[in-house]
Parts: C-alpha cells; sequence; structure tokens
C-alpha cells in the first residue's frame, strides 16, 4: 500500500529480540520478496555503511532515531540522495509529530509512512497508512476497533479523542477482548482517497499515560515537539523535565548551522520557543538552550520526559 | 585595510566549558591574542582572536564545537588615556554600531586594537576609510 515490492532491499533498525516491533516487519517484507538486512538499532556509522554498501531502499526506524542517522549523514557530508538509494522509511513505536516527519522526510529524500501495532496485538501492522499519508487504515478484518473515555470506560462518539480499544478477531489461543492500548487517538471515518474502506485513525497522538500535568494544565509531549520542529535554528533532540508542578523545563540543542555568533539571535529563538510553547500549552516553560550533541543520544525509543518530582 | 576573524563558540554557562575550548587551543598551539565571553540566562558565546584564525576554526568544528567565523575591523588605539574615547568618538560620528568589542594589546602601554564586530564589515570599512585611524592588518597577527 506504500509502493514497497519485491526487489526493495529493507534495512530493519528496530531492535531485534523481545521486541516484536522488528520481527513482524522482517517476515511481512520476506513474505513480499523484500530483502531484509537485520540491522537492529544502534552503530550509527554502520547503518550508513550498511544502507550505502547494500543500497537499501527502505528503512523500518523510530522516529528519534530516524533523525539522528539524519544528522549523522549531514555531519559526514552524505547526501542521501545522491549517495544512497533510499525511497521511503516504515517509522513507528514512538508517537512523533507531523512536523517531524517532514523534516526527516525533507533531510533523508524520502517517504515516511506511519505503522501502528502493539506487542500484544501481534505488533506492527495493527494500522497502516497508505499513500496519501493521512490517517493508518487498521485492519478491521483482524481487529474490532473503539475509542473510549479513559477515564471512564465509556465508548466516545465518532471522531473525537479517545484511548484506543482492540479485539483480536482471528487470533486463536490467546485472543484478546477490548484491550486497552493507552494509545490516543481518534477515528477518520470518512472513505480515503485510495478506495480502502478499512477505517482510519489518527497518528497517535500521546499515551493516556504520557500525558503530565503542570500548573494543572495536561500537557502531552508531541505538544512541545510540535512546537519545536516548527522553529528554525532547533536541532532534533530535546528533553522535558519536571522538578516541580509549577514549571517545566525545556531543554533543546541548538542547529550547528545556523550558528553565527550573534547572541542576539540566540535570545530571540529563546524568546521565540518560551511564547510558541506557552500559546500551545498555556505553560511558559524554561527553556535551556544546549550544545548539539549534549542531550543523551536515543537509539530506541527516546525518553522525552524526565519527572523527578516525588509526590 | 583588511578585515580580521572572530571565532565565535557558542557554550552553556556551565564549569569546564571554556577550559574545553582552550585546551584544544592549547594543544594545537594556537595563541589567543583577544577574547570576550557574553554571557545571558545560562548560555554564552566565547570570542576569540587568534594567531591562526581559519586553523582554529576547522579544528574547533571538527572536535564539535558550534563555532563561527565572524568578520571584524581591528582599529588601532593609544594605550592611555583618551585611547578608546578616539577610536569611538569616530565610530559613532559615522552611525557605526558595535555588535561585540574586544581588545587586543598589542605592546603594552604604547600600542592596542579595539576589535569590533559590526552589522555591515564592508560598509563600516568603507565609511572609515577616509579617517585619521590605522587599523589591524592580519598579517600582523599571524
Amino acid at each position: 500500500m506504500t509502493g514497497a515490492e519485491r526487489g526493495d532491499i529493507l534495512q530493519n533498525s528496530m531492535t531485534y529480540g523481545l521486541f516484536t516491533g522488528a520481527f513482524v516487519m522482517h517476515y511481512g517484507a520476506e513474505k513480499v520478496g523484500i530483502l531484509v538486512i537485520p540491522a537492529g538499532p544502534g552503530n550509527t556509522e554502520r547503518q550508513i555503511n550498511l544502507m550505502r554498501d547494500f543500497g537499501t531502499t527502505m528503512l523500518h526506524i523510530t522516529p528519534s532515531y530516524a533523525l539522528y542517522v539524519a544528522s549523522v549523514m549531514q555531519d559526514k557530508g552524505i547526501n542521501p540522495r545522491k549517495d544512497l538509494k533510499l525511497k521511503r522509511a516504515y517509522l513507528g513505536a514512538e508517537p512523533y509529530s507531523e512536523e517531524t516527519r517532514r523534516k526527516i522526510e525533507d533531510m533523508l529524500g524520502i517517504d515516511i509512512y506511519n505503522c501502528y501495532g502493539l506487542t500484544e496485538m501481534n505488533g506492527p501492522g495493527v494500522g497502516f497508512e497508505c499513500k496519501y499519508k493521512q490517517g493508518l487504515h487498521i485492519w478491521e478484518d483482524n481487529f474490532l476497533m473503539e475509542v473510549v473515555n479513559p477515564e471512564t470506560g465509556e465508548p466516545v462518539p465518532e471522531g473525537e479523542i479517545g484511548e484506543l480499544v482492540l479485539t483480536t478477531l482471528n487470533r486463536e489461543a490467546m485472543p484478546l477482548i477490548r484491550y486497552r492500548t493507552r494509545d490516543l487517538t481518534r477515528i477518520i471515518a470518512e472513505p480515503c482517497k485510495c478506495g480502502r474502506t478499512h477505517r482510519r485513525i489518527t497518528r497517535i497522538l500521546g499515551r493516556s499515560d504520557d500525558m503530565f500535568i503542570v500548573k494543572g494544565v495536561n500537557i502531552f509531549p508531541q505538544q512541545i515537539e510540535q512546537v519545536l520542529m516548527s522553529i528554525k535554528g532547533v536541532a532534533q533532540n530535546y528533553q522535558i523535565v519536571l522538578d516541580s508542578y509549577d514549571d517545566m523545563t525545556v531543554k533543546v540543542e541548538i542547529d550547528k548551522e545556523i550558528f553565527d555568533g550573534k547572541i542576539d539571535r540566540l535570545i530571540k529563538m529563546k524568546e521565540e520557543i518560551i511564547e510558541k510553547i506557552r500559546s500551545a500549552t498555556l505553560v511558559k516553560p524554561k527553556v535551556e538552550l544546549l550544545e548539539p550533541g549534549t542531550l543523551p543520544v536515543s537509539e530506541g525509543k527516546a525518553k522525552r520526559v524526565i519527572d523527578n518530582r516525588t509526590i | 585595510m583588511s578585515k580580521v576573524y572572530i571565532i565565535s563558540v557558542f557554550a552553556e554557562n556551565k564549569p569546564g566549558r571554556l577550559e574545553r575550548v582552550t585546551k584544544v587551543l592549547t594543544e594545537a598551539n594556537i595563541n589567543i591574542l583577544a577574547f570576550s565571553i557574553t554571557s545571558t540566562n545560562g548560555f554564552g558565546v566565547i570570542k576569540f582572536m587568534v594567531n591562526k584564525c581559519k586553523e582554529a576554526y576547522d579544528l574547533l568544528k571538527e572536535k564539535g564545537f558550534t563555532v563561527s567565523l565572524n568578520e571584524a575591523i581591528g582599529i588601532e588605539m593609544k594605550d592611555q588615556p583618551g585611547g578608546l574615547y578616539e577610536v569611538v568618538k569616530i565610530l559613532s560620528s559615522k552611525g557605526i554600531n558595535i555588535e561585540s568589542a574586544s581588545v587586543y594589546v598589542a605592546e603594552t602601554r604604547k600600542r592596542a586594537y579595539l576589535i569590533v564586530e559590526v552589522d555591515d564589515t564592508s560598509k563600516a570599512m568603507e565609511a572609515l576609510s577616509g579617517e585619521p585611524l590605522k587599523f589591524l592588518n592580519p598579517e600582523e597577527i599571524q
């Protein structure tokens, strides 16, 4: 549904081992006749060498790691459009914003498709984007989907945001009935331009349990990410640190390329970040500008929120 | 009249940052002639004029620092009372605004240079060309 076909070469940079993500994609791709390079995450230079040596056309990777790999390519002077054969990537395992998708697409010169799944439902492939990239089709012949209010457990009206609840329809031996995913999304009931009749969900907006509360306001890390990725001069990595219930500190790495030695510009950028986060979340954050490479690099699921509050 | 260059390094305001930068310069046997630090809530910019500018810039970049190379003008001042005044009087009469400045003392108690970054270096140099000022020649500091 995204154009992958026999002859493609998939570099699978998800963790193999006790994580279904890598395996489902691996076996699925083999079934289509796609060569799979079981790269696993990490060792970024080797990842790039593999892409070059094998002529990798597709990646399966987490968003945070994709951003990191793309920035390493930039540092090493590799132009993916010329030096590599990448066409598309499948991103999953972490929620991320539309801005991040566009940023990675632009950095790597590829199409990126969202993929959704969870170990309890056999891993990725519960939902997948088609070429229109406007939500993920859920395979409704395999899964019964509902969206409920996470607090009451009651279904919400179609189209409203809530927690996705899934029931397996074809699984034998261990069917799961009304499994609460903790993933927040909403159903898009309108028919898709691609002609598939399976209904879609929006990208995962967050987890009903990774939301945090500051000054009594519910905030999802994706809201912050969306703001950061829209600001020029901000590098890929960021972290939200919570030390009290009244403050949040957003740590942001600056982009090496925009640094021109002028402190005014940095101050303006910092003010812009504060103002945009305030208008998106209603909470005025503290912002720290960091040197690139200061924050820990993610090679799997990124840890974006550091909650140091004890009560 | 020729331009000189200033190296700017972005740094968080934390112990050890200046040490890291200067260690790199020390090991490459690069001499710092003038330097300044501007710091504001949590971060700052360290600026250096060194004897081997391009080399220092490439080296710091290679070592992963967030660094930029900026044009500047070096203007001679007498190292005596009124030395700075005489120079800035002319700059302000030409409407040239100083974005950042540092001082390079070439000969103690005799001759120093005011190193300034301005908005538009070429334009400022043109404006100053007819003035009774002596400018620092990059060859003098190599």
